[in-house]
């Protein structure tokens, strides 16, 4: 059969005859593995552009139309040490690039409006103390007003049209006093310099503005790169499919362009990507990254497949069908809805602080006017230190205070090998005191491991791996991953359901079932484990057998006992058999476990823990636990774990081990620590300066120094957040 | 102060010069990989020769 790579559907036209694809690339994280792949990739004749982007973990390519194929920068990467997959940009993500230019955009005009206002308003400090004419005085205000007025109308868009939104949708939010405060200031300035006054506030209007600004692009950049990572691990799953194009050739095409009634091959040891239904063919297949079960399921003609099954013996063909008809997943969509519903609930730190805020600043500004009037002040003198209140007032700090420590924090998580999928995952996190772990793909790593690879003779074991290397099988691939095996043993014959076997040097070698090596007699008489499977092996007339199964992660005690000394409550709930899951508990120390629980149940017991005050953690990767990944108060997942699941999680973690959940939850009870503690010093500064603005002795100096003396206060706090503690346990 | 006249002018094209050329930077693509800007400036550079050959 003939088999073509297909890509494409993500390359594009770049004008001028040239052709672009954007690649994801796996495991590029320094500067040496940047020049390594460009200068791989610019070696290619005809490759007119090769740029590593470090930080979203891309390369973007072009090449001269019509003389390249796509698939050979992939193969060449593969060639230099790098996993890469085509890539294509989601239009979620599009948006929120094109949103963080904008707000970029507002914050250079901003920065340097402000620099120029400061420039001249500096003279009209010092001169206001020594012999400055009124006139110089004037014309520097009106000077002030020519930059700021235009400088605020455009960097102010991103705070005035979200206050616009909040008041016609009658409610508020941060930005309503921060929209108030910079146009009554801006129009107070403006006024009191056709007065030939003495004070203008064109300067605390703009570096309010800018600093606010600061913040906004932190927390947009933060959006961003989550925006980037989840559109990466889309791509990293490699999400293609065997598509027959003609009656005996298949192509490998993306997921994105199959449709249903198509119909795909599933090779032995290939992860199914869409769902469907058997027409042709019969094999065993693992379901455990749908049902969390680890025993393998019969497939044959009319046996619906669900995308992330693996397919272990024989080929398939399946008829692509529309995800809605498998009632298996329409069952878990359901109940993922009702929980997304739910979830949407949750109030960020910063929306509670504005929603104290707003109204107290705005009530306190009007006392102030009324007092003022009612002590005896003019009506202009009274409206003038009410808009000084209102500017000493204005949350430059506050703006500043959660996304620089959300930014300093996910930084840190990165580090750990922890992606963060939500913007408010950090906060939530941070709160949780129950985690409930999945077994199958969480505690236990996703692939197989030979449990007694110590007990079996070196070179018995290597010569089984590298006959293994000529099996499709998965529980092959295991073997002969553990063998580290690399040269395949010629003339190995396949036997389909039954293992391979071999001749080398006269003497019959035989891998696969007991029957087919002829070591029944072996498996009867030793003590095995029930969950693993048995391979047997047979050089001549000396039989082995090998057992093979899904290992817990090498760290997993560790954590549990961190995770324990945290004073977290754990409990395991799996899909997976009792026996399996028992095991499982007792080799961790985990009390609480319970098996064969059913998506609902899953949900039902999370929300008994709710009932009673817990903030549930919930770390899973099979489709079954994506219903309840969106009840937790938060939740988590492997690299590895099914799409659905992955996409519902706040935060997926990288690699083998399993510390990085203890390193997450860490990072994030000391991210929010230093949230509160920067809120706490926005409002002991607010404390302290507006008694000072009431009393109607505030200067345009007082309050430019004031404003970015607490906002300088406040970022330095964030960079604490930069140091997590290396030790876990 | 008749220098005014030349000293404010001067002043706010030199401050107009640094937005534009702000907004140049980010028109073209000089924000979009901050983590690799950073390394890139110690990298080393491509080899003259192989440069040439490529060309």
């Amino acid at each position: 059969m003939h088999v073509t790579r297909d890509f494409s559907h993500y390359v594009r036209e770049a004008g001028e005859g040239l052709r672009h694809i954007d690649l994801a690339v796996e495991g590029v994280h320094c500067a040496g593995c940047m020049a390594k792949i460009e200068r791989g990739l610019s070696a290619i004749p005809d490759v007119t552009l090769a740029r590593v982007n470090l930080t979203d973990r891309r390369v973007a390519l072009e090449w001269k139309a019509g003389t390249l194929d796509p698939g050979r920068f992939i193969d060449r990467l593969e060639e230099l040490g790098y996993k890469a997959y085509p890539f294509e940009t989601e239009s979620a993500e599009a948006a929120e690039v094109a949103e963080s230019r904008f707000l970029l955009r507002c914050l250079g005009v901003a920065a340097f409006a402000t620099m120029n206002v400061m420039m001249l308003s500096i003279p009209v400090w010092s001169g206001n103390v020594s012999d400055m004419l009124p006139e110089q005085r004037d014309f520097f205000h009106w000077l002030s007003a020519l930059i700021a007025l235009p400088a605020a109308a455009y960097a102010g868009q991103p705070f005035f049209r979200s206050a616009w939104r909040a008041l016609s949708a009658k409610t508020t939010n941060m930005d309503v006093p921060i929209s108030i405060g910079v146009i009554l200031a801006l129009g107070m300035s403006v006024v009191e310099t056709i007065h030939h006054a003495e004070h203008a506030y064109f300067d605390a209007a703009i570096m309010l503005l800018t600093f606010l600004l600061v913040g906004r692009v932190l927390d947009q950049n933060m959006r961003r790169r989550t925006r980037a990572v989840a559109g990466n691990l889309a791509a990293l799953k490699a999400e293609t499919a065997a598509k027959f194009v003609g009656p005996d050739e298949i192509s490998q095409v993306p997921v994105a362009v199959i449709h249903p009634g198509d119909i795909v091959l599933l090779r032995p040891g290939e992860r199914c990507a869409v769902d469907g239904t058997v027409i042709e063919g019969r094999s065993e297949i693992d379901q455990s990254l749908i049902t969390g079960e680890t025993l393998y399921v019969t497939a044959e003609q009319g046996t619906p497949v669900y995308a992330g099954s693996m397919n272990i013996s024989g080929s398939l063909r399946v008829r692509v069908s529309a995800a809605s008809e498998a009632t298996l997943l329409a069952e878990i969509t359901r109940l993922l809805d009702n929980a997304l519903q739910a979830r949407s609930r949750y109030m960020r730190l910063a929306d509670r602080a504005s929603r104290l805020y707003a109204p107290v600043v705005h009530a306190t500004a009007l006392l102030t006017i009324l007092g003022w009037v009612i002590a005896g002040a003019s009506w202009h003198d009274a409206i003038v230190t009410g808009v000084a209140v209102l500017i000493i007032a204005c949350p430059c700090a506050l703006g500043l205070a959660i996304p620089t420590v959300q930014t300093v924090a996910s930084g840190a998580m990165f580090k750990a090998g922890v992606l963060l999928n939500a913007g408010d995952a950090i906060e939530r996190l941070a709160e949780a005191d129950h985690v409930i772990f999945d077994k199958t793909g969480t505690l236990t790593l996703p692939d197989l491991e030979v449990m007694n690879a110590a007990d079996i003779p070196a070179h018995i074991f290597e010569l089984a791996g590298r006959l293994a290397l000529s099996s499709h099988h998965p529980v092959a691939a295991a073997v002969a991953q553990a063998a580290a095996a690399k040269s395949p043993i010629v003339g190995a014959v396949e036997e389909a359901g039954q293992g391979v076997c071999a001749v080398v040097d006269g003497v019959e070698l035989r891998l696969g079932r007991p029957s087919f090596c002829g070591a029944e007699a072996l498996v009867s008489g030793a003590a095995l484990d029930p969950e693993a499977s048995i391979v047997a092996f047979s050089k001549g007339g000396e039989r082995f057998i090998l057992s093979v199964r899904q290992g817990l992660r090498p760290d997993a005690r560790a954590v549990i006992a961190a995770l324990k000394a945290r004073n977290v409550g754990i409990e395991i709930l799996s899909g997976d058999r009792e026996p399996a899951v028992k095991a499982a508990a007792h080799a961790l120390d985990i009390l609480e476990w319970r098996a064969g629980v059913t998506p609902a149940d899953k949900i039902a017991r999370i929300e008994e823990l709710k009932r009673r005050g817990a903030k549930v953690l919930m770390v899973g990767d099979g489709m079954n636990d994506a219903p309840s990944l969106a009840a937790a108060h938060v939740s988590m997942s492997p690299i590895s774990a099914a799409h659905l699941s992955q996409a519902t999680a706040d935060l997926v973690f990288l690699g083998r081990p399993l510390a990085p959940v203890v390193a997450a939850i860490d990072a994030s009870r000391k991210a929010l620590q230093l949230m509160r503690q920067n809120l706490w010093l926005a409002i002991g500064y607010n404390v302290l300066a507006v008694p000072v603005a009431i009393s109607g002795v505030v200067t345009p100096l007082i309050a430019a120094a004031a404003m970015s003396g607490s906002s300088i206060l406040v970022m330095l706090n964030s960079l604490r957040a930069r140091s997590t503690s290396r030790e876990i346990v | 102060m008749e220098i005014l006249v030349i000293l404010v002018p001067l002043a706010l094209m030199l401050g107009g010069a640094g937005l534009v050329a702000f907004l140049w930077s980010l028109r073209s693509g000089q924000y979009y990989d901050l983590d690799g800007a950073a390394w890139r400036a110690i990298a080393d550079d491509e080899p003259p020769q192989e440069a040439a050959a490529k060309r």
